[in-house]
């Protein structure tokens, strides 16, 4: 409702103050508890409870270097089973999802529709209603306790919200691109690796984002599969944390959670542009 | 890659001097078996997903759901009861159902009424939107991580901030997190906190919404009020239709700061006992997974239900303007 410019000049003024007052005070709302979380890491044990301002009087690192330590293993050996199931799960989909979308944008084959259908249908799905087959599955594998039931399936196309995304995306691009390089000699494969997937570009990196973020947080498949301690991730490792300290070492837990939430925060920060544009334009969940 | 060889099968089927006769027009050229082939190859690791993991599973819990199952044994085939069990003998299941229907009943609306509302703030022209829009949209990015369910607990426990801060105003505080009659509501706090994401999608909306529309209502006399009901929301029916079945679908699926906050249990007294942690704990701490697979064919059917009443719905308020 951007109408402020028919508004006298003052009474304009006073409206834009009215909303920058409200949004502030919003605000400090969003970020206290990030703030709280951050300062109180830095505190001590009887500072964190008795203080409502939540920067702390000197940036003490010990609780950081003691939770980092606090277990066995230590966080090192969680961050390197995170990234790693993260890594992975990135190549996964943005390998087999973009196989699947140029297959279904632009190639013809018998049961295309129904397919297509199924397709659409399996993002509507919850994923509660294929997890016990799929852990007796694992199970029968052998694979419960390692990255496989994590991983595998991203190497199987099985996101597809993402296969949707890639195919919207692919439609846009235009088919005399594929005429010509067809004229010229291409294959169907040669198209898709030459012409289509650098023109992917956008949707690639999107997926590529959220995939990484969604992996990394991914607590319930987490718990579900990871119980050895030497396989957990830091959801996981961070939640059994939160047992082990018990009511003694709250700025220890306070101090991982900061760090469980950088990856994440990195992200966000090297790529806002992208992600707020992929969640405003696909409805993705951030 | 050797798929040269493709180019030259169209090739190979022009139509020749022995074509249909009298001009009619050809038959369309029959579906290429090669370019089926080559179709069917990059669909591969799709299909072998959908076969194993999805199609494979779907069939296979409706299948686990009439059976008694341990994981170790072979399933024991129980007819209707899992189902009759949880309707008729199971309180806590039904606890289950009631929190997670108060939970999605109440964040929904509110998370999505707060996104509109900052979203139309968010919309006019003032310094420091990109701002504004990032710290507002990060509780969405790290909401549903481990972490922020840890400090949510702390922010409501019973010597925890929030009870500092009424303190501060000689209100006293309680136990919130601890306490039956609140805990749930802590956890509605904190999805409403998360409006962030929605929040980006209207904003999306709302720029395309043409200004001239805006002009026009307010020649006519319309107030800002009259301007957002008249103009800004049946205009932006769709993105609210898209969010709503968005937002209900994820609601119902609520899991980790539940299980986070009550350690696991879905307490104090079940008054967090979300859907899916009951479903957890006889699946994965009972392992009673046939009757775990008989609570997930419940909620896939509450979803697609929930999910078919929207599109029935959408028709009578949903606006498109190419219609």
């Amino acid at each position: 409702m951007t109408t402020l410019q028919h508004l006298p000049a003052d009474r304009r003024r006073g409206r834009r103050w009215l909303t920058h007052l409200a949004l502030i005070a919003g605000t400090l709302v969003m970020v206290y508890p990030l703030l709280w979380m951050v300062g109180g890491s830095f505190k001590s044990e009887q500072d964190i409870f008795s203080q409502l301002n939540p920067f702390p009087s000197s940036l003490d690192p010990r609780n950081y270097i003691a939770g980092w330590t606090a277990t066995d293993p230590t966080f090192t050996r969680f961050y390197i089973n995170s990234l790693l199931i993260a890594v992975l799960a990135v190549a996964g989909n943005v390998i087999a999802c973009t196989l699947t979308a140029y297959a279904f944008a632009r190639l013809e084959f018998r049961g295309k529709k129904v397919f297509f259908g199924i397709m659409l249908g399996s993002i509507m799905l919850p994923a509660h209603a294929l997890l016990i087959p799929q852990y007796v599955l694992f199970f029968h594998l052998g694979w419960v306790n390692t990255y496989l039931p994590l991983v595998v399936p991203k190497f199987l196309a099985t996101d597809a919200f993402f296969i949707f995304l890639m195919v919207q995306f692919i439609r846009t691009i235009p088919r005399t691109l594929d005429e010509a390089a067809m004229i010229d000699g291409c294959g169907k494969v040669r198209i898709f690796s030459r012409i289509i997937l650098p023109l992917t570009g956008p949707v690639l990196i999107t997926t590529m984002i959220f995939t990484f973020i969604w992996t990394y947080n991914d607590f319930f498949a987490q718990l579900i599969y990871l119980s050895y301690p030497s396989s957990e991730t830091v959801p996981v490792a961070l939640r059994r944390f939160v047992d082990a300290t018990g009511d003694s070492s709250y700025g220890q837990l306070l101090a991982m959670s900061v760090l469980s939430l950088m990856p994440t925060f990195i992200v966000f920060l090297l790529a806002q542009r992208r992600i707020v544009e992929g969640i405003a334009t696909t409805g993705l969940k951030g | 890659m050797s798929m040269r060889t493709e180019i030259s099968a169209p090739a190979g089927r022009e139509p020749t001097a022995d074509g249909p006769p009298g001009g009619t027009p050809a038959a369309p050229p029959r579906p290429r078996k090669r370019s089926d082939r080559v179709a069917y190859l990059f669909l591969g690791p799709w299909f072998v997903g959908l076969l194993l993991l999805t199609a494979g599973p779907l069939l296979g819990s409706l299948y686990l759901s009439f059976t008694k199952f341990n994981l170790l044994q072979p399933p024991a085939w129980n007819g209707f009861g899992n189902y009759v069990k949880m309707f008729t003998d199971d309180p806590r299941y039904l606890q289950s159902l009631k929190v997670t229907f108060i939970y999605v009943a109440l964040t929904v609306p509110l998370q999505l009424g707060f996104a509109l509302a900052v979203a139309v703030m968010l919309n006019r022209p003032l310094r420091g939107m990109a701002w504004y829009r990032s710290i507002y949209y990060i509780p969405s990015l790290l909401g549903g991580s481990v972490a922020i369910a840890v400090i949510w607990g702390q922010l409501f426990d019973d010597d925890g901030v929030l009870n500092a801060f009424l303190a501060f105003f000689g209100v006293g505080g309680r136990s919130w997190i601890s306490n039956p009659d609140t805990a749930l509501y802590t956890l509605v706090l904190l999805n409403i906190w998360q409006f962030g994401s929605p929040m980006v999608i209207f904003l999306a909306g709302l720029k395309q919404i043409p200004q001239e529309l805006y002009d026009a209502a307010s020649v006519d006399g319309a107030n800002p009020w009259r301007r957002f009901w008249s103009v800004t929301v049946p205009l932006l029916t769709p993105i609210i239709f898209f969010n709503v079945v968005l937002q209900i679908i994820q609601a119902f699926q609520a899991f980790t700061p539940a299980y986070v906050v009550s350690g696991g249990s879905g307490g104090p007294s079940d008054s967090t006992l979300f859907y899916t942690l009951y479903l957890y704990q006889q699946g994965f701490t009972n392992l009673n997974m046939g009757y775990a697979s008989a609570m997930a064919w419940v909620l896939l059917l509450i979803i697609a239900t929930f999910t078919l009443i929207n599109f029935g719905l959408a028709r009578r308020w949903v606006y498109y303007e190419d219609r």
